[in-house]
């Protein structure tokens, strides 16, 4: 399945665009989509940390993934 | 009452005050956080943020929601800025009112430390010589 991912901040520069599309395979979980990003942009690995929101909400890394949620990439934030 | 907003605009601390205003409270605490001239002793021309909007607003909502339930505060404001922004202009402002002070103080530290834990906000520092996402790496 392919999964639309929105990127903000540093992640937007790492996949160079606000968007991108991943292929993963049916009942992948975030861990998943970590190490594809991870492969695919190995700059990922370079930030502190970063997590994955799902429809507008933290998700851990067991969280199956379906083709039409809302996924976000959020590195790490810098608010206030 | 709780006021979530996210503005391009200058925000505006009368406003805040203006909103978390009320008879049953005692005290007020209003946190206002500016640009800084310098990080590091290295000079800073401006900060951009940027935020993913819907969460942001939904994070800083579960914040306040949080504190007021704790500090038992009567109000709560939070107002966060976007966009370019100048040295010396304001990015957040957090407004408490709650009976007594001392309440007041502790939730409206907690929402500003909660706050840069956890929204998706971000901001980039624009230097001479370049530009840096803040606390992006390790």
């Amino acid at each position: 399945m392919k999964i639309q991912i929105l990127a903000f901040g540093i992640a937007k520069d790492i996949i160079k665009g606000q968007r991108a599309e991943i292929e993963l395979s049916e009942g992948n979980d975030i861990h998943a989509l970590k190490n594809k990003l991870c492969e695919q942009f190995p700059d990922f690995k370079k930030l502190r940390s970063f997590s994955i929101a799902v429809n507008a909400d933290y998700q851990t890394d067991q969280y199956i993934l379906n083709e039409n949620d809302e996924v976000v990439i959020i590195p790490p934030v810098s608010g206030g | 009452m709780i006021d979530i907003q996210l503005k391009n605009e200058a925000l505006s601390v009368e406003e805040c005050s203006e909103l978390v205003a009320s008879n049953a409270t005692g005290g007020t605490v209003l946190f206002i956080g500016t640009v800084r001239n310098q990080t590091q002793g290295k000079k800073v021309l401006r900060l951009d943020f940027e935020a993913y909007e819907p969460m942001a607003i939904s994070e800083m909502r579960k914040i306040a929601v949080e504190a007021k339930a704790r500090w038992n505060a009567e109000k709560i404001a939070i107002h966060h800025r976007l966009g370019s922004l100048q040295i010396q202009e304001i990015a957040v402002i957090i407004a408490v009112a709650t009976p007594h002070r001392k309440a007041a103080f502790e939730a409206c530290q907690f929402c500003i430390d909660t706050l840069k834990e956890t929204v998706p906000i971000w901001k980039k520092e624009i230097f001479e010589d370049g530009e840096v996402w803040v606390a992006a790496h390790p």
